[in-house]
This record gives structure tokens, C-alpha cells and sequence, in this order.
């Protein structure tokens, strides 16, 4: 959980962390904003044979090749409908991006006001979610980029991550 | 660790590096001043930067062995002793390296006094006093700086001692030079001292002080070195050291995004160009050609900044090789040619492992002792040849040594003992084949396991490695000649031609060096696929290669794994070679070649078989480029599973065969019963002239295909018609043809078979069976073929003693028909029904003058029981004649090696007669 340990590093404001919103079907998710390269729309995806379900395939994105991962199937969820966007992170000099339905504001939120994964949460999002901030009129989860990418290499796609 | 220190670990490893092969030259040359004087300032490199950076221990190694090697400087002969001692003062420097590296710049805890005391010990013993210019030794002794500074020296910075020890050498012995070369040493240096720290390096680097002043030293040191010889050499050394100066020292990550952003430029360069060409008459168009000029030489360009001589990978041959030949007592000469051949790094740095393997197979296992050499006939120092060209694209490694060759039968031996191939195939294999295992895994010639190699694996890595680089290796080999081994590798790994493909509406990018031709298969076209089983092959010219489908081997394919109708009367193949395996490779389109820059895989993606990395094409889609190499192993898994299958199937055969399914042929003669003989006994089946039938001596004969041939009633019940025609069964029996009269042909079965011996006495009926419920009599055709042409040859054959022969067949059938055939040629048959039966018989009863025997037996089979036979002194000669159903090569290759004196085909009576007739006929005589 590398990206807690920035916060308070990266904030302006002492223990505060940004996060990007970012929305998969109903649910708001944060990603900390500094893992969050630039959000683009995803365009040509090659799929790439014999790969994990959670890949979605490769693009070009101004020459560098960009692995794309499927949260929506990460996270147990439908085939997304129509064009989503994605959000490009770097990870260990590696270029990855998120398929997400739709990018929202930055918010600053105070680290102190996290709260753990309820006991209750699906097991496939619990093991990517690093805890929920509430929101105003809604819960926003925060996705730990890292599980998400290690999920996504290792994980065949979803009873694997039931099993966790 | 810190910039600094990271610095001094690189070039102090490149020193060392250098100093091994220049110790190993020095070694067999050892008046080569120049060589020594290398070597001197190596090592006084070393230890002057090793005491920059309070290093105490390396530079107190450094400096005992710098106070050695001045010691020949003056004069004093050099001895294997001396160099092997400074070789192991180099590893264990290297070994604190390690360390050092390990620990972030820490020195390890320890001493090296042992060491520095023999160092000591040797320089200090049997002082020469022939040195020509003797040079006081206390002047570099002093290895912590006599001057001191107020500061630590920087890496690159030469202490002021050093540079007055420079400063004095060069005016005092070098009258000539000196206003030159002197200047140049001093004033860069003391300029330096003064916080100038890469002009500093620049010089420490470039020997520009230091080589004009060691040179002289050495000149001076061997007498007969003249002044004219000097000259020159100075002006190469300065010559050197203007091209070192010339470089720089980039990091590798620089050249790399170098790289990227040069193919990046590439690619968009190919997108322009892509729209120039749909707008024609676009003013861009000059600009834009120049663009794409400039694009492609600075791709050569920034290419050529990945590319190293191969020499680097083979500098730490020269001392591998002294190592190993000191170890093993050879001696061994290691050429080197071509060592400025370049190619890309990442494949330098493959390939050195290999190289260095196979080094050390030809020094260990090539190379023959100087005794054998002499022994025969060639020169007692062996030779390892390493020569590096290009060749097309491609960059050839030749590693050769002038030894023994490649034990070809040991090697078989081996193959067939580790089960990598069947007896029957090496046997058929040529040399170059056989040769080719020793890249298998798990086969090891060496008679005996040494340190150097012989432990069963290598070779199979070398080939893997190579292999993983697109690259391949072959092996050539003569007997007392020596071997070579050819190692062709891509010049680089980053650019690489490539066909692009498409399968399931998905382009793919196929290495071009990996295919070797492009097949449409079409109906009427001359190649064709066929089916084996499940398995689809493609019948190429005179080769069978097995096929598969891209899109199903990559999981695309919709309509599951294989299509069994699509691909086999129009497909596009790509016929690929990896390694020694061809296969075929379904695509559904093949669209250009073109280079691709091969863009390495994400890390969440690497562990996919098949694809090898991705590249971006010319309109910005990114496709994988897959891995022939991957493609071979899984095409090899479908191959071995349709292997299976057709196991199976064969086992399924030799099932239906230990259940005596049996050929017969059906017919009536006389009565309603059926009457039946194998059909394998069977020549033709003809219509009979009746009107034909002439008569010779009485017997009814018939001219049958320009020949008289007896014609024979099955019985006396047989219809014997005046006019038309009837059926005919023709029997062939050593060139004796005769036909059998029937009254009417109904079938041909395959049916098991289950013989009862019948009581009848009927001498032409050999029992009867059950063949769908009809009770049919099984007629013997060696009788008919006895009453046609052999009473005179049964009289003739019946000798007082008969032979006794010892039949044994486990098929109750033919055991019935082989006995009565064997006893009308008059011998004394005893049949059993197993191996073992047999050897008890021939324990109990003993006295046989032959066995006749079936290959395939239950439990013990034939060769088993040759085996056992022969095991027994007394039977080395008792004939032993083979029958079995097939005839090829190997199995009487085979049968011979386990004892059999001939063979013969099952149903070959007169070969089995005539074979008796050679080997038991005098046995039975002399009987």
C-alpha cells in the first residue's frame, strides 16, 4: 500500500490526499492523484491472446504502448456499454491504463477521515478498495492502484479473486 | 552508493578485465615490453584509484602486486608461478569488487596478507641483478602517498607523487620526447589537482601522461628493443589514446530512450508519409522526403550507438582458456578474429554465456592432451579458433578447435540410452543428425565428469539462449579433425524484419528469419493437407509437415480448437523453421514485411506463451509479434498429443491382432460348408477358361501369365465344369505358382480366430473355425502346394534323421499352419506357444537343430528369447530364424543384434524353407 505512504508527502495541506474520482457503473471511486498520469480516451485496443481476463489489450498512446485493464471485470461487474475513458498511470517505468466509465472532479480529502473497507463488501472489491471516504451524498472507495495491477497480472480472471 | 563510487566499480572491472587478457599475453610473450608495461599500468591504476578512495585493502593488494610485476619490468624472467600468482591477486581484487559493489562501498572485513606476503615472498626473491636501468623500487613503493593532501583525491585525480614519479621518469629517460610528451602528462594533471576533476578523469582515462611514459621504461628494460621500434609504437600509442579520447562514456538508459524517441520519430514519419500519399500534389512532399531521410540515418545512426565488437564478450576468454589448460595439462592456443565485428549489446550480452560454455567444451572435451596430440601426429599445442563476421543481417560466431571431433558413436549410444530416439531411427540417422543431439538436454558425451564441464547440461542452454535471441547453432564435426560450432545471431534484437499476418481479424507480426516460405494450399494445387487422425498435415513436396492454426493456437478462434473443414482445400500457410523443427502455420491473410521496432512487453503480460513482444505499425496499431519459438513447442504438444492418438489407434491394432483377427477368404468347394484360407496366402483370385486346362504327364495345367502352372481340385466334390469359367485361387510359393479350383468365391472376412484341430481325415483340411456363426473348414494350402510339385522334393527331403525344429509362434493358428507346411518338407517339428516354453523345451529336450520363431511374442518377445538363447555358450550356433509380419530395415537390423540368424516375412514359406534349407539343412545332416 505504497500510495498511503504519500500522503501527507504529496498534500499541500499536512495529512490531506487528492484523489481523482473516477466513476465504474454506479460507484465513485478515488484513485490518489499522484499515481494519475492523464486520463485519455481509449481508442484501437489490440487484444492480446492468451492474456488475463483483466486485460483488456494494448494501445499506442503517442508511441508508448499502454497495457489497458478492465476494472469492470476486475470488479465483477457488466461489459461496459458504449465508449468509456481511461486513466493512464505509470508503474515501475510501465505505462498501464484503467478502463473507467467517466472521469470526475479532484477532491481534497483529509486522510483522517478514511475509514476501512466495511466488513460486508464484495470480496473482488474489497481486494482492490484501500478504504471509503464519505462524501457528501456518496461513498467514494479508494482504489489501490498497486492490488488492482497485481490483480491484474496475476489473476485469471475472477475466482481467483473470490478466493482472497 | 554513491555516483563516485559507482564510477570507480565500472572501470576498475573494464581494468581488470583487461589486465587478465593482457597477463595471459604476457605469459607467452614475455619479452613483450609493451604487453608488461600494460599490465604495470593497469594494476598502478588500480591501486592509485583504489587510494583515492581509501580502499586500503585493494590498494595494498593492488600495490604488492604492482611491486611484482615492476620487478620484470626491470629485467627479472617471468614465470608461470609469477603470472599465475598476479591472475589470482586480480581475482581476489575482483572478489572485493564484488563486495564492495554488494555492500554500497563498503570494503569487506579480512586481509589479504597471505596473499601480499607471496607476492612479497617472490618479488623479493632472487633479486636479478641484470636490470638495465635500475629504478630504485622505494619510488613507488610508497603506496600511501608520500605527499599529502588536504583533501581526499576525487576518482580520476592522480596523486602529486605519482605525477612527480611521471614528471621525473619522463624527462630522465626520455631526452627525445620529452618537450612532447612530458607537457602533455604534467600540465592537465596539476591543473586538475586544482578542482578540475574531468579533465582529470579524461586524462587518467586516456593514457596520454602515462603510456609515452611507461613506453620508454620498457624499451629500456629489454636491451635489443630498438629506437626505431619505439617510434612507431609510441606514435600508436598516442594514436590510441587520441581515439579514446574521442569517446565518451554514456549510460545505457540514455541510449535507450535515445532509441524509443528515434522509433517513435519513425513511426510518425510513417504516418505523414501515409498522408502525403493520399494527397498528391501536397507542397509537404520535398520537406517531407527529407524528413524521412534524416529519420532513417539517424535510426542507423542512433542503431549503431547500441552496437559493441564482439571482442567484448570474448575478453575474458584468454584467461578462461590459460585457467583451463593449466588445469587439465593441455596446451591451447585461443585465435581471435574478427573481434571488431559489432553487434547490438543486448544481443552481446546474451551471447556471452554461450560463448563462453562452448569455449570451455573445446578446451576440455575438444582438445586432446599434448600426448595424444603427438600420438596422433598433430602438434602438441591445440588450438580454439573464435572468428565473428557478418553475413547478411546476421553476425556468425565460429568457435572451432582442432581436436578429437565429436565421438559420432558415443553419441548414438547416448541417444538411444537417454531415450531421446528410438535404436531404428539413429541407426538411419546421417552424422550432421546425430551431431545435432548434443544441444539436447540431458546428453553429455564427456566420459567423465571434470570441474570444467561433463555435468549433462550446457550445451541444451546454449542452444536454448542462443535460440531465445532468434538466433541459431549447428555443429560441424570430423573425426581427429576437430569440431566447429556455427552460432548465426540477429544483428540486433530491437529492429527485425518481420511478415505481418493476419488470423481472426487480428494482425500479428511474424520474425521474418524464422519463415521459410509462404504456401497456398488450394484444390488442385500442387500441396495439399491432409488429415492423420485429428492431426492436420501439409503434404509439401517430398516433406509431411504438421500444420496448426494461429487463431486457434492463440485462442481466437470462435469454432473451437480445430477447423476440420476450413483449412484443408484453401488456406494461406507459413511454413516456419525454429531450431530443427518445420511446421505449418495457418493464417487467413498475409499482408506485407516490414522492420518492426520491437517494443518488449509489459511485465503483466510477459508470462504469455507465443507472443514475444508488440511493435507499432505504421498507422499507430499496436499488434503482437508472436514467438516462433513458442508456436514450435505448442505445435510439438499438438503433435505429441495426435502422437497419442495414433498410439492409441496402433495399440488398438495390436489388440485386434493378439485377438487373431485374421484375413480369410471365403469360398465353397464341393460341400455347402464353407471353406476358408488366409487371404495373405492368397496370390490372385482368378476366373478359370475351364476350356484352358491342358494336361501335362496327366496333371492339369493351365498357361497362367506365360507359364505352365499345376491347376488343382479343392476336392473330389468340386464341380468340374466342361465350358465357361470358374473360380480360381492362385497360390505363389517360391516361384511355384499353382491354382486351386473352387466352386465359388463368397467373401473376405476379418474375423478373430479360433482354430480347432480337426479329427477329419481329410489330410486338406487343417481344422475349422466359426466365421459369423458358419462352421467353415480352414484348408491347408501347403498341402495343395505339396501334392502340385512337392512329393518329389518331400521324398527328396527325407533324410534317415529329419532335422528336429522347435516352432514357436503363440498363435495357435499359425502354428498350425507353419507345422504341417515344415513337417511336408521334412522336419521334425516341435511347436510351443511362448518364449519360455520354448526355453524349457530346449533345456529339457534339447537336441534341436533350429528354432523357428515369431518376433512378437506375449511377454517375451523373439528377440528376448535370441537373447536368451544365445546367453548360453552352447547355442551360439543353433540357427534362429525370425518371423514376423513386417520386414523393414530396423527390425532386422535389430534382430540380428539380438541373435537371430535370419529373418523371414510370416507368410514367406519357401524364404522360411529356403532359410532352413541354408542354416538347418546341415545342421540336420550332420545331426
Amino acid at each position: 500500500m505504497s500510495e498511503l505512504a504519500h500522503i501527507g508527502k504529496d498534500a499541500a495541506g499536512g495529512s490531506t490526499q487528492q484523489y481523482v474520482t473516477v466513476r465504474i457503473g454506479p460507484q465513485l471511486f478515488g484513485l490518489p492523484i499522484h499515481m494519475v498520469h492523464e486520463v485519455f480516451v481509449p481508442e484501437a485496443v489490440t487484444r492480446v491472446p492468451l492474456s488475463a481476463e483483466a486485460i483488456e489489450g494494448v494501445l499506442n498512446l503517442r508511441g508508448r504502448i499502454v497495457t489497458m485493464l478492465n476494472l469492470r471485470r476486475l470488479l465483477g461487474l457488466d461489459r461496459p456499454e458504449g465508449d468509456g475513458m481511461a486513466v493512464g498511470i505509470e508503474h515501475q517505468g510501465e505505462a498501464f491504463g484503467l478502463m473507467i466509465d467517466d472521469v470526475g472532479e479532484v477532491l481534497a480529502l483529509d486522510a483522517n477521515s478514511r475509514e476501512a473497507n466495511p466488513a460486508n463488501l464484495d470480496a473482488r472489491w474489497a481486494a482492490l478498495a484501500a478504504g471509503v471516504h464519505r462524501l457528501a451524498d456518496e461513498l467514494m472507495l479508494i482504489l489501490n492502484v498497486e492490488l488492482v495491477l497485481q490483480r491484474a497480472g496475476t489473476a485469471h480472471g475472477l475466482p481467483a479473486a473470490v478466493a482472497h | 552508493m554513491d555516483d563516485l563510487l559507482r564510477e570507480f566499480l565500472t572501470e576498475t572491472n573494464e581494468s581488470l578485465d583487461v589486465a587478465d587478457v593482457e597477463l595471459v599475453k604476457f605469459e607467452q610473450d614475455p619479452n613483450n615490453a609493451e604487453i608488461l608495461n600494460n599490465i604495470f599500468r593497469l594494476v598502478h591504476t588500480i591501486k592509485g584509484t583504489c587510494g583515492f578512495i581509501g580502499l586500503a585493502r585493494l590498494a595494498a593488494l593492488a600495490h604488492a602486486a604492482e611491486t611484482l610485476m615492476d620487478k620484470f619490468r626491470e629485467g627479472r624472467p617471468v614465470t608461470t608461478d609469477a603470472v599465475g600468482l598476479v591472475l589470482s591477486t586480480i581475482d581476489r581484487i575482483k572478489v572485493l569488487m564484488a563486495a564492495l559493489e554488494d555492500s554500497g562501498g563498503r570494503e569487506p572485513d579480512g586481509s589479504d596478507r597471505d596473499l601480499i606476503a607471496l607476492l612479497e615472498a617472490m618479488a623479493a626473491a632472487e633479486p636479478e641483478p641484470v636490470a638495465a636501468l635500475p629504478e630504485p623500487e622505494p619510488e613507488i613503493a610508497p603506496a600511501p602517498p608520500a605527499q599529502q593532501l588536504e583533501r581526499d583525491l576525487l576518482p580520476g585525480e592522480i596523486p602529486l607523487d605519482e605525477l612527480e614519479r611521471l614528471f621525473r621518469e619522463t624527462e630522465v629517460e626520455l631526452p627525445a620526447r620529452a618537450p612532447v610528451a612530458a607537457p602533455a602528462a604534467v600540465a592537465p594533471p596539476a591543473a586538475k589537482v586544482l578542482d578540475l576533476p574531468a579533465a582529470g578523469k579524461a586524462l587518467d582515462k586516456a593514457p596520454v601522461g602515462k603510456a609515452p611514459a611507461g613506453k620508454p621504461q620498457g624499451a629500456a628494460a629489454v636491451p635489443p628493443a630498438s629506437p626505431k621500434e619505439g617510434a612507431p609504437r609510441g606514435e600508436e600509442v598516442a594514436h590510441a589514446s587520441a581515439i579514446s579520447a574521442q569517446s565518451i562514456r554514456v549510460s545505457v538508459g540514455v541510449l535507450e530512450q535515445l532509441m524509443t524517441m528515434v522509433s517513435e520519430l519513425v513511426l510518425t514519419r510513417n504516418q505523414l508519409m501515409e498522408i502525403a500519399r493520399r494527397h498528391e500534389n501536397s507542397e509537404y512532399k520535398v520537406p517531407l522526403q527529407r524528413l524521412s531521410n534524416v529519420t532513417g540515418e539517424l535510426q542507423d545512426a542512433v542503431m549503431r550507438t547500441r552496437m559493441q565488437p564482439i571482442g567484448n564478450a570474448w575478453q575474458k576468454l584468454p584467461r578462461i582458456v590459460r585457467d583451463l589448460a593449466q588445469d587439465l595439462g593441455k596446451l591451447i592456443d585461443l585465435e581471435q578474429i574478427g573481434a571488431e565485428t559489432e553487434l547490438d549489446r543486448q544481443v552481446l550480452d546474451q551471447i556471452k554465456d554461450p560463448l563462453t560454455h562452448m569455449v570451455r567444451n573445446s578446451a576440455d572435451h575438444g582438445l586432446e592432451s599434448p600426448d595424444e596430440r603427438r600420438a596422433a601426429g598433430k602438434s602438441e599445442r591445440g588450438l580454439i579458433r573464435l572468428s565473428a563476421y557478418h553475413e547478411g543481417g546476421h553476425v556468425i560466431v565460429e568457435i572451432s578447435d582442432d581436436g578429437r571431433g565429436l565421438n559420432v558413436a558415443r553419441i548414438r549410444t547416448k541417444v538411444i540410452e537417454n531415450g531421446l530416439a528410438a535404436e531404428a531411427e539413429v541407426a538411419k540417422m546421417s552424422d550432421a543428425q546425430v551431431f545435432r543431439y548434443i544441444f539436447h538436454a540431458g546428453l553429455s558425451t564427456a566420459e567423465k565428469v571434470t570441474n570444467v564441464s561433463g555435468r549433462g547440461v550446457g550445451m541444451d542452454v546454449v542452444r536454448s539462449n542462443i535460440e531465445a535471441i532468434g538466433g541459431t547453432v549447428e555443429v560441424r564435426s570430423r573425426a581427429g579433425q576437430g569440431s566447429t560450432f556455427i552460432i548465426k545471431i540477429p544483428l540486433t534484437l530491437a529492429i527485425v524484419p518481420a511478415l505481418i499476418v493476419r488470423a481472426e481479424g487480428e494482425r500479428f507480426a511474424l520474425p521474418q528469419s524464422a519463415v521459410v516460405e509462404l504456401v497456398r494450399v488450394q484444390p488442385g494445387s500442387d500441396h495439399a493437407v491432409k488429415w492423420l487422425n485429428d492431426a492436420p498435415v501439409l503434404c509439401l513436396r517430398d516433406k509431411l509437415l504438421p500444420i496448426v492454426s494461429l487463431g486457434s493456437l492463440l485462442g481466437l478462434s470462435t469454432g473451437g480448437a480445430a477447423r476440420p473443414t476450413g483449412g484443408s482445400d484453401d488456406a494461406l500457410i507459413v511454413v516456419l523453421k525454429v531450431g530443427h523443427q518445420t511446421f505449418g502455420v495457418v493464417v487467413d491473410a498475409v499482408s506485407h514485411t516490414e522492420e518492426i521496432v520491437v517494443k518488449p512487453m509489459s511485465s503483466a503480460l510477459r508470462q504469455i506463451p507465443m507472443v514475444s513482444g508488440s511493435t507499432i505499425l505504421g498507422d499507430g496499431r499496436v499488434i503482437m509479434i508472436v514467438d516462433p519459438g513458442g508456436l514450435a513447442q505448442s505445435a510439438a504438444a499438438r503433435a505429441a498429443e495426435a502422437e497419442e492418438d495414433s498410439r492409441a489407434a496402433h495399440e488398438e491394432v495390436r489388440r485386434a491382432v493378439s485377438e487373431e483377427r485374421t484375413s480369410l477368404l471365403l469360398f465353397r468347394a464341393g460341400s455347402r460348408n464353407l471353406k476358408a484360407v488366409p487371404l495373405a496366402l492368397v496370390t490372385r483370385l482368378e476366373e478359370l477358361e475351364v476350356a484352358s486346362i491342358e494336361r501335362v504327364k496327366g496333371y492339369p495345367v493351365i498357361q497362367y501369365r506365360g507359364a505352365l502352372i499345376p491347376v488343382l481340385y479343392a476336392n473330389e466334390e468340386v464341380r468340374r465344369a466342361e465350358s465357361g469359367t470358374q473360380p480360381m485361387l492362385v497360390f505363389s510359393d517360391d516361384g511355384r505358382t499353382m491354382g486351386l479350383v473352387v466352386d465359388e468365391i463368397v467373401d473376405i472376412v476379418e474375423t478373430p480366430f479360433d482354430l480347432q484341430l480337426s479329427p477329419s481325415n481329410m489330410p486338406e483340411v487343417l481344422g475349422a473355425t466359426v466365421v459369423s456363426g458358419q462352421a467353415t473348414e480352414l484348408l491347408d494350402v501347403g498341402f495343395y502346394i505339396n501334392v502340385a510339385f512337392g512329393e518329389r522334393f518331400v521324398q527328396m527331403l527325407r533324410p534317415a534323421a529329419r532335422a528336429r525344429l522347435l516352432l514357436v509362434d503363440d498363435s495357435s493358428f499359425h502354428r498350425d499352419m507353419l507345422a504341417p507346411v515344415l513337417k511336408g518338407n521334412g522336419y521334425e517339428v516341435t511347436a510351443c506357444a511362448s518364449a519360455r516354453e520354448a526355453l524349457e523345451r530346449l533345456e529339457d529336450e534339447g537336441g534341436f537343430d533350429a528354432i523357428v520363431s515369431d518376433v512378437e511374442l506375449p511377454d517375451m518377445d523373439g528377440f528376448a528369447l535370441a537373447s536368451a538363447v544365445r546367453s548360453n555358450p552352447r547355442r551360439q550356433n543353433l540357427p534362429i530364424i525370425a518371423l514376423s509380419a513386417g520386414r523393414d530395415r530396423d527390425a532386422i537390423e535389430r534382430g540380428r543384434a539380438a541373435g537371430f540368424t535370419d529373418y523371414v516375412a510370416k507368410f514367406d514359406r519357401s524364404g522360411l524353407i529356403a532359410a532352413l534349407k541354408e542354416f538347418a539343412g546341415h545342421q540336420g545332416a550332420a545331426a
